[in-house]
């Protein structure tokens, strides 16, 4: 069996030997040009002169590409063409790129890009969500609202009301690997790039408009990225089109890669998010219904704001039924850099909204928040107090609840997985003696808290659950697999191997993984939305199996036998009592001219939904997972330390539970990190002060949990996936909101009042709710 | 300038700019690409080889490491930590055994860092690797690497020999000659471990004419030791002053632990640390509470003065063009000073506040004080109307209240992306209530809960 071993990731040797290529180690041809981007120095405003005479002068350049100078199209923007490559005159935010250096060296060209003197007419910039309420500054014609039952009635009849608002800040992808790009000019026009992207049919569609050539005159290649955490689903356009740009004006090849600091100026980052909220309950903390208001800063462009927010909106109920709700989505634009796809994409935020009204109704009902939890949890079908009778005969037929959008929730599995992690983690006994502690210390306070995800798997732009792959089996029997998906670390390439080698009844090393490449697999979606193995694994599964097929065909009619009595397995294929090697078979399959080579496809089924309603089903299924984490806080300085995570998710059957797990441990750790010491900060002009490590401070080696217990759920998706295992990608960044709501629990062990801790919880913020309970 | 180094065993001679970094130089002179650019700042560890010099081997980052810093070192970069023949270092083995690469980018740095505290034989991996960042895997995989490496005998060839070599001008190795040549091109640079002045060439992408490297003059690298006493020179770096104080400062051992990272440490010297001025460097508040003097040589002349009296205003010393800061000498006796450093993240990052404290009681009465803070003004310096609010008072709970209070009249705070001025002197008051409840007893650090 190739699936559901824990292999290693297939590229492991080349990453710990520094033999793994990413696009600045790929040899380039000599007379490589390098770029730069100019940057506009003010937030908002107008360009009234742009004097480039210096820039142009500068050691090592060799031209310089203002929006002018762009023939064909000056657009990167993934969605509504808002977003021009350079500037045409009105900045939209500070670091905005206005002209591009082509230099002999990428430090010539940074060198020079800080020599313009540009003159501008500076307007105040709309930086805050403040700010863009009192200008009106918004994305659509004004805030989508979804609605289910009667939300009013819900509220005003409640016998309990909590309402609140939790700010929650924006994060930077921090991709080890800056965003980067290389382009090389070919006869006739025709272009390749290299890119670090999660997207190359987007950078062969846009680098085409760029040069005013049809798609496919452009090839796109990735082998991996340095990461991409969404970071790299639209965020690479810039630099790819510079390429091809600069490679088309000087016809020589053209690089790009980002410094830094330039990385995190220019480029988006996940969504800030302030969500309020009034719900109602009752005296047993069973929500009657919520009503939402999520308002979010997307930035200068459109970018992918729009599924973002849609999918905060998608997760406001996260495992949750609400009877009644009311969720209003606003969609600012701001004078900032365009917001953008972050693993979760939008997710986290809904989630966290949802968990904070959980907390608040412990905390105003003074129960275990675990238990609120627990009783507003969605039926699970077929059980949990739904008793039959009769044997079941006449029972009622159970009616499964249903989301905020309709959607009716028939695989809950948290019921379950809750009692296991509460037993597993010894949660109760844990909480109780954290109290005896506390009562000890008079500086330092512990917390704990769980927390549960149920993440939707798909795209909620539904055309994009699509998928396709190339697989070729060679004379020899070994296999070329291709496909539309993109490596950044994930795994998918080894666990998609692990796919087709078992079609075959291969071992994982017969199957050479290779870059996706638009030219082998065309219209490819983003590598995005966790579905990279749940698409692509089915895409290669079923271009294997029409080879599997033919080889079949081919070896029964030349035994006389019946398809079905051919098998494939360790290695070798039996055909009847015959028995022979794979390559053995791939030979005789060519030598009576049998194609061994084919493309595969999937789509998702049953996906049908209305955005702009809020209604239908976006989704195939939901992946769940649920953590419990413990922290303690500093009440002098508010810094503070989880000391241990214990956490059950749920892969369906994992394919690979290794990297599985290393999804999971790492998840945790980028949303904790997220809700703790990850603030983006701008200042009143709106530069943002925190551009590179330095001052942006993602997790450290020490800021894992010191305990840390990772275990899968391991249990089959009952949605027909690619071996029934379950996408994995997203859905542990929300338990990182354990940890968030551990820090609270602590705060709170510190007064009266409830904390209302924001986020992100940095030691400053963790001060201040300490000073807020004691108010 | 001419440089010769040994590059995994092999010994190379380069003519190279001052301040060509050795990763630019791996990356695009030597196609040497395994050695990763990340953040270009020293900060996110992708670029870490190992380095060796006649101390042993030691990680530094390769993106503010100059190669003239390199002249008669030996560097072993991720190609040359596997063996000549291919076979895996067993960190390597270890990290795909255990899964310790996702996107791979962050990897060849963590080999380096984990190689050399393989090679150590270091246990504390939190603080070996605190200088690498990883955004795939949240550490867990690789801290089990290092473990599971850590009985594996160190392979032969990570034993380098560092080649002899001649002296270079650029690079005196006697104080007095470095002291004649600074009085005489006042304008120059003087670089001992580049973390700051590196920033200049790879963010502020200055050119540096002139400079002179700092890190072979051995008498600017020496630490002496007498009973009361400790002097270190200027060029001795942090790794060496925490192995120092370790067992006579633990407090201060411990800030200088969370004190940039261990290739940042490897770097670093104190003398840099005091004579670039910043108010949120990290030795001048300790050494100020210590009553440390500072040394200063312009020419064949010296001076000597309080460490706190150097600090004249923002970006201004008490320093003459073309003098330098030779060393520091800080008491070897103060079991009263204690160090807190208050940053966004534990490890690795710049203080928003550092508070050192260093009180004496006798008899239940406070003698003398000496309290210190970087971070809460445009330089660091001595919070002088709360070390009167207590001096001559009982030690109580109820005079550290009524001390606190002063704080607001030593230091006015700003507002940055580390910390808001509000915070800033709230916790510069609480950090008075913390050194007085740990000189009491109780517990006062979460780094010290366990689960």
């Amino acid at each position: 069996m190739s699936v559901t071993k824990p292999l290693p990731h297939d590229a492991a040797a080349l990453h710990v030997t520094g033999a793994a290529r990413y696009i600045d180690d790929i040899p380039t041809p000599t007379g490589t040009l390098h770029l730069a981007f100019g940057t506009a120095e003010i937030a908002c405003g107008t360009i009234r002169a742009m004097n480039l005479a210096e820039v142009k002068g500068a050691p090592g350049v060799v031209a310089v590409l203002t929006a002018d100078d762009l023939p064909f199209a000056n657009d990167v923007s993934p969605s509504v063409h808002d977003e021009p490559f350079l500037g045409t005159g009105t900045v939209h935010y500070l670091g905005q790129p206005l002209f591009l250096v082509i230099a002999k060296t990428h430090l010539a060209a940074r060198k020079a890009a800080r020599l313009a003197q540009i003159d501008y007419d500076a307007e105040t910039p709309i930086l805050t969500i403040d700010d863009a309420i009192a200008a009106d500054s918004h994305f659509e014609d004004g805030p989508r609202i979804w609605t289910k039952g009667d939300i009013d009635q819900a509220l005003s009849t409640a016998p309990h009301r909590v309402t609140g608002t939790i700010e929650m800040g924006g994060q930077e992808h921090f991709y080890l690997e800056g965003q980067a790009a290389l382009a090389l000019p070919q006869e006739g026009g025709d272009m390749v790039v290299h890119s670090s992207t999660q997207h190359p049919t987007e950078i062969q569609h846009k680098v085409a408009d760029a040069l005013g050539v049809p798609m496919h005159a452009v090839r796109c290649e990735v082998r991996r990225m340095g990461g991409g955490f969404g970071g790299k689903e639209s965020q690479g356009n810039a630099l790819a089109v510079g390429c091809a740009v600069a490679a088309r004006a000087t016809g020589q090849p053209c690089k790009m890669r980002y410094d830094r600091d330039d990385d995190m100026m220019i480029t988006g980052k996940r969504h800030d998010f302030r969500i309020s909220y009034d719900a109602g309950f009752d005296r047993e903390g069973r929500l009657t219904g919520v009503d939402f208001t999520q308002m979010t800063r997307c930035g200068w462009a459109l970018d992918l704001s729009l599924p973002v927010a849609d999918r905060a909106m998608l997760h406001a109920d996260n495992a949750y039924h609400l009877p009644a709700a009311r969720i209003t989505s606003h969609r600012f634009r701001t004078n900032t850099q365009s917001a953008t796809a972050f693993r979760g994409f939008g997710g986290p935020q809904g989630v966290l909204g949802i968990e904070r009204v959980m907390d608040h109704i412990a905390a105003e009902l003074r129960v275990d928040p675990v238990l609120i939890r627990q009783r507003n949890y969605y039926d699970a079908m077929g059980g949990q107090g739904r008793g039959t009778r009769f044997g079941g005969q006449y029972s009622p037929q159970p009616q499964a609840q249903t989301t905020p959008y309709h959607m009716p929730i028939k695989d809950f599995i948290l019921h379950e997985m809750t009692d296991a992690l509460l037993a597993s983690s010894d949660y109760n006994a844990r909480r109780a003696a954290i109290a005896e502690w506390n009562a000890d210390q008079s500086i330092l306070k512990k917390g704990i808290a769980f927390s549960p995800v149920k993440f939707g798997i798909s795209f909620t732009l539904t055309h994009l659950n699509q998928a396709g792959a190339l697989v070729h089996v060679y004379q020899d029997g070994s296999v070329h697999m291709n496909h539309g998906g993109t490596e950044m670390g994930q795994g998918l390439f080894q666990k998609v191997a692990q796919v087709a080698a078992h079609r075959f009844g291969l071992d994982v090393d017969a199957v050479k993984i290779t870059a996706t490449d638009t030219g082998k697999v065309p219209n490819t979606s983003a590598t995005a939305a966790s579905s990279g193995t749940d698409l692509n694994g089915m895409a290669v599964a079923h271009a294997c199996d029409i080879i599997r097929d033919r080889i079949a065909v081919c070896l029964a009619e030349l035994h006389q036998t019946q398809v079905e009595n051919v098998r494939f397995d360790e290695g070798q294929v039996f055909v009847g009592d015959t028995q022979m090697s794979f390559a053995k078979a791939a030979q005789t399959a060519y030598l009576n001219r049998v194609s061994l080579s084919a493309t595969g496809f999937y789509k998702t089924p049953d996906l049908a939904w209305d955005r702009i309603k809020g209604e239908g089903t976006p989704f195939f299924y939901f992946a769940q997972g649920a953590a419990v984490t413990e922290v303690v806080i500093d009440t002098l300085t508010g810094e503070n330390r989880i000391l241990r995570t214990d956490i059950l998710h749920d892969a369906g059957a994992s394919l690979n539970p290794a990297l599985d797990i290393g999804q999971i441990e790492g998840g945790y750790v980028q949303g904790a990190g997220w809700l703790t010491t990850e603030e983006l900060v701008w200042d009143d002009k709106g530069r943002l002060r925190t551009h590179a490590p330095a001052t942006y401070k993602i997790p450290a080696c020490s800021d894992r949990p010191d305990i840390f217990h990772v275990a899968l759920w391991d249990q089959p998706n009952p949605a027909q996936t690619i071996y029934r295992s379950k996408a994995v990608g997203e859905p542990p960044f929300m338990l990182g909101t354990s940890a968030f709501l551990a820090l609270s629990d602590a705060v709170a062990a510190c007064g009266p009042t409830y904390p209302d801790l924001q986020a992100p919880a940095t030691a400053e913020e963790v001060l201040r709710a300490v000073g807020r309970t004691r108010a | 300038m001419n440089v010769t180094f040994l590059l995994n065993g092999e010994t190379v001679q380069v003519e190279a700019d001052p301040t060509h970094t050795l990763l630019d130089w791996l990356r695009e002179d030597t196609a040497l690409c395994g050695t990763k650019e990340g953040c270009n700042e020293g900060d996110c560890g992708a670029c870490t080889v190992v380095v060796t010099d006649a101390d042993g081997a030691k990680a530094l980052n390769a993106c503010i490491l100059f190669l003239p810093q390199l002249h008669g070192k030996a560097v072993r970069t991720v190609e040359g930590i596997s063996g000549p023949d291919g076979t895996l270092h067993p960190v390597q083995q270890a990290m795909i055994d255990h899964h310790g690469s996702q996107c791979g980018f962050c990897t060849p740095g963590f080999i380096a860092s984990m190689a050399i505290g393989h090679l150590q034989g270091r246990t504390d991996h939190d603080d070996v690797l605190a200088g690498n960042l990883c955004r795939c895997t949240g550490y867990a995989p690789i801290v089990r690497a290092a473990e599971a490496a850590a009985t594996a005998p160190v392979p032969a060839w990570m034993t380098d020999e560092t080649p002899t070599v001649d002296p270079q001008p650029y690079a005196p190795e006697t104080l007095d000659d470095l002291a004649d040549w600074y009085a005489a091109n006042p304008n120059a640079t003087l670089i001992a471990g580049a973390t700051d002045v590196g920033l200049w060439v790879t963010k502020q992408l200055r050119d540096l004419p002139q400079v002179a490297f700092l890190n072979r003059c051995t008498e600017l690298r020496a630490i002496t030791q007498t009973d009361d006493s400790i002097h270190f020179g200027a060029a001795v770096t942090m790794t060496e002053v925490l192995a120092t104080v370790g067992e006579d400062h633990t407090s201060y051992a411990e800030m200088i632990r969370r004190y940039g990272s261990e290739q940042v440490r490897n770097a670093a010297t104190i003398g840099g640390n005091i004579a670039n001025g910043s108010p949120i460097g990290d030795n001048p508040p300790a050494l100020i509470a210590l009553g440390a003097n500072l040394h200063l040589r312009h020419g064949n002349k010296t001076r000597e003065m309080p460490i706190e009296d150097f600090f004249i205003a923002y970006g201004k010393q008490d320093r003459a063009q073309g003098e330098l800061v030779a060393g520091v000498t800080l008491p070897k006796q103060a079991p009263a000073l204690r160090c807190y450093k208050i940053s966004k993240r534990f490890d690795q990052d710049i203080s928003a506040v550092c508070g050192c404290f260093n009180v004496t009681v006798q008899d239940g009465v406070v003698t003398a004080a000496r309290i210190a803070f970087g971070g809460m003004a445009g330089t660091p310096h001595r919070a002088h109307q709360v070390e009167a609010a207590l001096v001559g008072q009982l030690w109580t709970a109820d005079t550290i209240t009524k001390a606190a209070a002063q704080f607001s009249q030593d230091y006015t705070p700003m507002s940055d992306m580390r910390a808001s001025a509000a915070y800033r002197l709230e916790i510069a008051k609480n950090l008075l209530r913390r050194y007085f409840a740990e000189m009491t007893g109780q517990v006062t650090s979460v780094l010290e809960v366990t689960p």
